[in-house]
């Protein structure tokens, strides 16, 4: 009964909104329209209306794929210091961060639906009806990791929703064992993502132990700066408070992480250059560009310099802690690592291809659209989820007969 | 355990599916989706893996294959599934200081595969003397001037490993190694998820990104469920050694076709087979040897 309740006030709030909700709402539509109508032409010629080749097989769909994987990942950033470490402040957001790493899975996983080229047969990949090539193929064990790891978010953050929602106090020890598990999965769907590029002897870009923990520790940076534009976001429109002592913590995550990566790059660039050979021609076609082919190479410094001013902002004490800054830097290093994890870790992979022919990529329109439609998706899924959560969440909304504890937002939350 | 169970409740209900579909498209008996008819898409979308299949569903696939060639390009075909034959393992070894970059075995290879016009299995590297660093080859060399002083030419292909790392990276297991050591590609269970692309090696593996351009008046009729038979869009294919010539005991296209003889293939199981003989008796490598995916496919000089 609470849950068809729940339902029933949950769309309702979804559906109630200022006109800024549904102006933010209807950009979002608009994506997801621009993205569907591609796609539709995609299913009906082919992923020859994409850029991709024998050559560069795999483009921009899996870097989108391979970042939004590190973003959802990056969710442990939040349940760590809220459940291992008991940071008060920081359990009051940790659904946000879970619903977060929710859209995040969603996304890459719509990302390699519509890198496939033949969706209607996505059910050969059903265990009994279809052929699970697991624990063989590392992408069997993607599915499952990706899909735990959703389901696992789904059901804690359920949990906790509906409990607030029923006036009942989530027991930890109820899901406690699940956030563990949850804690592992994060570290895996990225660890296993890695696995998935570096189990290819024949690539030597990516068949490299480097590159799960470069992975990791570029998603710790990526995710808490989205996080902490999240935050203030959700923040000012809903006055929901979210102590300043959270986005302190995230910054400092992000900068060590940034510092980390920082210097995990530098090892590989080491690695690869000193002694330079046949192995660095991918490095090479990155970042100097090899036999007079560069496309990459101004995104990648771009990255970089990107990367460094960040780490620099967060790196400086007064810097870090002057707002305007701080929100420059998490830009910057949401752009940075997406280029770099993105199109800067995947695409080098093919160029040149194992036998030695150089052929670029640059992503085709109509993948741009079909990403910007996932984008939409992922946003707008998280967009109706935050709406649904916050009044449940600052005690304004509560399940009929029971009592609404005094309300946490300052003011009665604006609609969003 | 009990994947004999699954299996036989998998087929029953795919059976209860083709079968309503079987009835709908009698009762309506209409062309539908470009002359495909209701009961031959069910079919189509609810084949099984081509090793699960019995040999009842198999022979129902084949005759389908050859109707859906018939509606598309209006050719008579013949889809065989000839079995691998006992104690064979086919092998290849490739004579460099005869090859001369003519490229007859990749023309011939296209039109005996029903290879999409934009396709071809053999890639012909022209190298450099002294060089077998692959960053050094020409790609697209123009065969009318061939041969170029200081060069000498690498043909590839699938190698079709005995450790390889396409097939494990499968998510379906649409590509496995047949028993007489060729790895082919189930077209109808591929999910087009390209991964097999970026693990082999070879850079052996095509996809079909759009549909094949396949002119019918050129189509090779006689075909294989695991060879040459005609390509729907969105999987990925590969060289099979000719499997539906090979396992009648003949050679495949591209040796057929090499005007110099340089191309060696047979059976390694057989001690008196020339490739036998080759590589007992020339100084034999191969491509990549170090990254452990155990080639069938050798190099030689003479001399």
């Amino acid at each position: 009964m609470t849950l068809l309740y729940l339902f029933r006030d949950a769309f309702r709030e979804m559906l109630t909104g200022s006109w800024r909700y549904w102006a933010w709402v209807a950009v979002l539509l608009l994506m997801i329209a621009l993205g569907v109508w591609f796609y539709a032409q995609q299913v009906i010629q082919g992923l020859v209306v994409t850029h991709m080749s024998n050559q560069v097989s795999w483009g921009f769909y899996i870097a989108n794929f391979t970042y939004l994987v590190g973003i959802a990942a990056a969710a442990v950033m939040v349940t760590i210091p809220a459940y291992i470490f008991h940071r008060k402040d920081i359990k009051d957001v940790v659904l946000m961060g879970e619903t977060m790493a929710i859209a995040a899975v969603f996304m890459a996983i719509m990302f390699v639906v519509v890198d496939v080229g033949r969706p209607d047969r996505l059910w050969h990949l059903i265990p009994g009806i279809g052929i699970f090539n697991f624990p063989e193929s590392m992408l069997a064990w993607d599915v499952v990791v990706l899909n735990g790891y959703l389901l696992l978010n789904m059901g804690i953050s359920f949990y906790i929703i509906s409990c607030h929602y029923g006036g009942c106090d989530p027991k930890l020890r109820h899901y406690f064992p699940f956030v563990i598990v949850g804690i592992f999965l994060a570290i895996g769907i990225h660890t296993v993502t890695a696995f998935l590029y570096s189990a290819n002897t024949g690539r030597p870009f990516w068949s490299n132990p480097l590159l799960a923990p470069r992975f990791i520790a570029s998603a710790f940076c990526s995710g808490p700066a989205l996080m902490i534009l999240g935050l203030q976001l959700i923040r000012s429109i809903s006055n929901y408070p979210v102590p300043q002592s959270v986005i302190k913590l995230l910054a400092i995550v992000m900068t060590v992480s940034l510092q980390i990566t920082l210097f995990l790059i530098g090892v590989e660039l080491f690695t690869e250059f000193y002694n330079e050979g046949e192995h660095a021609a991918s490095a090479r076609y990155l970042y100097l560009g090899l036999n007079g082919f560069d496309a990459l190479t101004p995104w990648i410094w771009t990255a970089l310099l990107l990367i460094g001013i960040a780490t620099f902002i967060g790196s400086v004490h007064v810097l870090r802690n002057n707002v305007f800054l701080l929100n420059v830097a998490c830009v910057l290093t949401v752009v940075g690592v997406w280029i770099e994890k993105g199109m800067g870790m995947v695409i080098p992979a093919y160029v040149p291809t194992p036998i030695g022919e150089i052929y670029e990529y640059t992503p085709s329109f109509p993948e741009i659209a079909v990403s910007l439609g996932i984008w939409g998706m992922g946003l707008l899924l998280f967009t109706l989820l935050v709406k649904a959560a916050l009044p449940i969440e600052c005690g304004n909304l509560r399940r009929p007969g029971v009592d609404a504890p005094s309300p946490i937002c300052p003011v009665s939350p604006e609609k969003r | 355990m009990s994947s004999d169970k699954t299996d036989l409740a998998r087929r029953h209900f795919l059976k209860g599916v083709a079968s309503v579909a079987a009835a709908s498209g009698a009762a309506a008996a209409m062309p539908a989706w470009g002359g495909n008819t209701l009961s031959d898409a069910f079919a189509d979308f609810f084949q099984a893996h081509y090793q699960r299949m019995t040999a009842e569903e198999i022979a129902d696939t084949l005759e389908r294959i050859e109707r859906k060639a018939k509606r598309r390009y209006g050719v008579d075909i013949s889809c065989a599934n000839t079995p691998a034959k006992e104690n064979v393992v086919f092998g290849y070894a490739i004579n460099i200081s005869k090859c001369r970059g003519y490229r007859d075995c990749v023309h011939a290879c296209v039109q005996e595969n029903n290879l999409s016009r934009d396709t071809q299995y053999i890639r012909v590297l022209e190298m450099p003397d002294g060089s077998l660093d692959l960053l050094h080859a020409d790609h697209y060399f123009a065969s009318e001037e061939v041969p170029r002083e200081g060069h000498y030419y690498l043909p590839m292909q699938c190698m079709q490993c005995d450790n390889p790392p396409c097939v494990k990276a499968c998510p379906v297991e649409a590509t496995w190694t047949e028993p007489d050591g060729i790895v082919v590609v189930d077209y109808d269970w591929c999910i087009g998820c390209r991964y097999c692309m970026s693990a082999c090696p070879y850079q052996a593996r095509h996809f079909n990104w759009g549909n094949p351009k396949l002119p019918p008046e050129e189509i090779n009729a006689k075909t294989h469920y695991l060879g040459n038979r005609p390509r729907p869009k969105g999987v990925v294919e590969k060289c099979h050694f000719c499997v539906q010539r090979t396992r009648e005991g003949r050679q495949p296209a591209c040796q057929e076709a090499c005007p110099t003889g340089a191309r060696v293939f047979g059976n390694l199981l057989d001690p008196n087979s020339e490739i036998r003989y080759v590589l007992e008796h020339k100084a034999v490598f191969r491509l990549k040897e170090e990254l452990g995916t155990e080639p069938k496919f050798w190099y030689y000089r003479d001399a």
